[in-house]
């Protein structure tokens, strides 16, 4: 009866909007010790790292992915066992990480965003789930897997997008929502993906979705309410942008009027021109900045688009409170390649020729890692972290790259060798810095592209034509590699080569340990000044996630990560992790979900 | 809503079928699916209420099959194929070039070309890229993003640097809109724009709208690259080990080529060409 797949398929039910549903189970001790432990907290913005709690996505606004606890150090890790783990009923890729506020974890899923709280002192037992009716018709829309990158705590309220353009706080002892505002429409194309991050009395979130012909922006919503404060577009007239008074670029080359409309051809290009802001945003509250980078620009070929095509694939530094803009910096003028600029900037301080500088640090899919003045955006080194040959080095002094001519991608045209390849030197999956070691721990890809003969693709039922891409392994034959790397000399300190392209970001602890996963399902620890392997598990899935530290009930350490990849970065590991397959019974212990993992020391 | 208690009611007797272990009569012929992805929001291809030639001809393909038609919604955005026919989430999707390589491909069932729709009165005859008149014109193009995707008249006229007078229209639409393809070609019978080049079928069901004010005619070939096409042969795909599927398939869009003609007829869509399935 089950001969032929064809004939007789189990469907899949079609996806039903769930209308939520609270579970008012929760143990009177749980939330007594929440409310002690937690309630009042919020991210301190002066912490050098994360301590007991992981309240903000990077751990830190600064965005250093850095935890001071020190149970677990580079002489024990090895012998870390797993805690418990929680299936947590989603396919497709766990991009994100964590948050742990108190005694209380909180898992965002991929689509349908479901917000699930876990409770750390009972052995990590459900205590509800907030299931948000999310537009079923924003799964099909999403370019890159379903995926979300996580929620940010304050004021009580756990924060974060939905992949339908909404933002939904949550009270995050009942689990019930407090608001939800919709800032787009997902039927054009937008979704939303990134994280958000609490700053004040702000939320700061972005859109994403800029291979569909859509304007990229920044917003910021009250907490409290959830209203829409200001809006930052990404291209466009200075209006739009919020360029006035307060903007100074450093560079010539990023000054002028509207650069959002004239660097792009006349006409309308430009309101479908891209720069979305879909992963990270970083905050110094000291400068009072907030710091993210826009994506790449579209809409079509490059050669349809003439121009720097601004403000895709640039940093800006925005005043959090009005959204106005302090200084912006394009990294890939006219990008040619796919080169985001979405990779988080990590807010520092180190001695630079024996001054304490404020740095900013990006390591962006163009290949180069940018350490910037951030008050300033004036870039102090820039070199390349990954091979590079798109370009052969930054001028410091006009901040422009040196192109060559030879690695410009034109459509028809064959072009060989070209490295980076449009999943970047490094892509969305955030690197951590220790200001222990005074490193940066990054997680790479190395490969490089032949931009080949047209081929015909079809999109919306109509033949249109596309490079092919065929990826090559860069240099090393390795396609990935963690990479540990000095922000003030420029330079690769040491290295760990992986096989496949580190598609998960990167945990560094006081404990000297960093920690990050693969997509070949290794969890790993390594000592943070030598790099050599401390611990190694395999999880039942492939990694494409964020390690986080925190403190259980027990005020002990913890680690959590989740496993569970999508068809994105699947396609470099045997396909999506759990299998995206069709009825039949599961194979006994298979995981049918991504998996939280929590470990600990015995 | 009606397909997904229908839906949820074979999946319950399947289950339970296999938990009681009761087997169907071997006399009574299985009830069987073909279930199709598809956009639902893609007008004149498809829509959720089945409204699009793509979905007549699905029906037409399924009632041969004696099959029950199940659709499956999917944005055709990056990543259709992986996920539809790839992953398994269906047997088919509608509407992809002949031998397209990710896919298996069947019999071509039609075959356009993209056009240039213009007003009737303004008496455009563009029959190469290279005519002045394309940097005067304000043209309409859809336009896509995925990553540097053009359309073939897109990229002739971006070669020669006919940019700046290009206005692009989104192909997706927004949840209060109208089919999201209609605007372009309205675009042109408001004047907005002089002339809209996109593929064939968008053009011809669209412009019918504005019966003769609107001419609809064959977009140049690009005489300096030849290697680029502007018309294609238009197949089903399915996933590369479904064989079997696929010759069943060829040979019903051989025996059905008749009735499938008169739905590409009914829907205004451009037919170029001789049609390999007609070979």
């Amino acid at each position: 009866m089950f001969d032929s797949p064809r004939r007789q398929r189990i469907a899949q039910s079609p996806r039903m909007n769930i209308a939520p549903v609270w579970r008012w189970t929760r143990p009177v001790a749980v939330a007594i010790a929440f409310a002690l432990g937690a309630l009042l907290m919020s991210p301190d913005a002066r912490a050098q790292g994360a301590g007991a709690s992981w309240t903000t996505p990077a751990g830190t606004l600064q965005g250093t992915r850095f935890s001071t606890l020190t149970d677990i150090t580079s002489a024990n890790v090895s012998r870390l066992v797993e805690d418990f783990s929680f299936s947590t009923g989603m396919r497709g890729s766990h991009e994100g990480q964590p948050l742990v506020v108190g005694t209380i974890l909180y898992i965002v899923t991929p689509f349908p965003n479901k917000l699930i709280a876990l409770d750390l002192a009972n052995g990590g037992k459900e205590l509800w789930t907030y299931s948000p009716a999310v537009s079923p018709y924003a799964r099909g829309v999403a370019c890159c897997d379903v995926v979300n990158r996580g929620a940010a705590y304050a004021n009580g309220q756990i924060v974060f997008a939905l992949l339908d353009d909404s933002v939904v706080a949550v009270n995050a002892l009942t689990g019930k929502q407090t608001w939800r505002t919709s800032l787009g429409d997902p039927h054009t194309g937008m979704t939303m993906s990134g994280a958000p991050i609490i700053v004040g009395d702000k939320v700061i979130v972005g859109n994403s979705g800029g291979e569909l012909g859509i304007r990229g922006w920044v917003a910021g919503l009250s907490l409290t309410n959830g209203g829409l404060v200001w809006r930052a577009y990404s291209t466009g007239p200075d209006v739009d942008v919020l360029l006035g008074p307060s903007f100074h670029p450093f560079y010539a080359k990023d000054r002028g009027v509207d650069l959002g409309v004239t660097t792009w051809p006349t006409g309308n290009l430009w309101a479908e021109g891209g720069g979305t802001v879909w992963a990270w945003l970083t905050y110094d509250p000291e400068l009072n900045l907030v710091f993210y980078g826009t994506s790449n620009p579209g809409v079509w070929d490059p050669d349809a688009r003439p121009g720097d095509n601004k403000w895709g694939a640039s940093v800006f530094a925005r005043n959090p409170d009005t959204g106005e803009a302090v200084w912006a910096y394009q990294l890939t003028p006219h990008d040619n390649w796919d080169f985001d600029a979405i990779s988080e900037n990590i807010a520092v301080d180190l001695p630079f020729n024996g001054v304490t500088r404020k740095l900013l640090v990006q390591f962006d899919k163009n290949g180069y890692a940018y350490t910037f003045d951030r008050a300033t955006g004036e870039v102090l080194v820039a070199k390349p972290f990954e091979t590079v040959n798109w370009s052969t080095s930054i001028n410091l002094t006009t901040g422009l790259p040196a192109l060559d001519p030879s690695k410009q991608s034109h459509e028809g045209v064959f072009t060989n060798n070209i490295c980076p390849t449009p999943l970047g030197g490094k892509d969305y999956e955030p690197a951590a810095f220790s200001p222990a070691t005074k490193l940066f721990y990054v997680p790479a890809i190395n490969l490089c592209y032949n931009f080949q003969a047209l081929k015909a693709i079809f999109i919306r039922s109509t033949p249109f034509t596309g490079a092919d891409l065929s990826f090559v392994p860069g240099p090393g034959g390795n396609l990935g590699e963690l990479v540990a790397w000095d922000a003030v000399k420029g330079v690769k300190t040491w290295s760990i080569k992986e096989p496949l392209p580190l598609y998960g970001g990167v945990l560094a602890t006081a404990g000297n340990v960093v920690f990050y996963g693969t997509l070949d399902k290794q969890f790993k620890a390594i000592d943070a000044t030598t790099g050599a392997v401390l611990f190694q598990t395999q999880l039942e899935c492939g990694i494409g996630s964020n390690p986080i530290s925190f403190t259980g009930a027990d005020g002990k350490q913890r680690i959590a990560v989740y496993s569970g990849i999508g068809w994105l970065p699947g396609g470099f590991a045997g396909g999506a992790c759990p299998t995206e397959g069709w009825g039949g019974a599961a194979v006994a212990g298979a995981s049918t979900s991504g998996v939280l993992h929590v470990f600990k020391l015995p | 809503m009606l397909t997904q208690k229908k839906v949820g009611l074979r999946l319950t007797l399947a289950a339970a079928a296999l938990a009681t272990g009761v087997m169907v009569a071997a006399a009574e012929p299985p009830a069987s699916i073909l279930s199709v992805c598809a956009d639902p929001d893609n007008m004149p291809f498809s829509n959720e209420k089945g409204e699009g030639f793509e979905d007549k001809i699905a029906a037409l393909i399924a009632a041969d099959l004696h099959a029950d038609l199940q659709m499956t919604w999917r944005s055709s955005r990056r990543g259709f194929l992986r996920r539809t026919v790839q992953s398994g989430a269906c047997d088919l999707v509608m509407g992809v070039p002949a031998g397209f390589p990710s896919v298996a491909s069947t019999q071509p069932y039609y075959r356009s070309a993209y056009v240039v729709v213009s007003a009737k009165s303004a008496h455009l005859n563009i029959s190469s890229y290279d005519d002045p008149a394309l940097r005067q014109l304000k043209i309409g193009l859809p336009a896509l993003g995925a990553e540097g995707a053009n359309t073939p008249p897109a990229a002739a006229l971006a070669k020669r640097g006919v940019v700046g007078n290009i206005v692009g229209f989104p192909v997706f639409g927004d949840a209060a809109g109208q089919d999201p393809q209609a605007k372009i070609i309205d675009a042109v019978a408001t004047g907005e724009i002089d002339a809209a080049i996109v593929w064939g079928p968008i053009g011809g069901y669209y412009a019918r709208a504005y019966k003769n004010a609107l001419v609809v005619a064959p977009a140049p070939v690009d005489a300096v690259h030849p290697e680029i096409a502007f018309s294609y042969d238009i197949s089903l795909g399915l996933e590369k080990s479904q064989t079997a599927l696929r010759a069943e398939l060829d040979e019903i869009l051989i025996r059905r080529s008749g009735e499938i003609n008169a739905i590409l007829n009914e829907f205004g869509v451009p037919i170029v060409g001789a049609r390999a399935a007609e070979k």
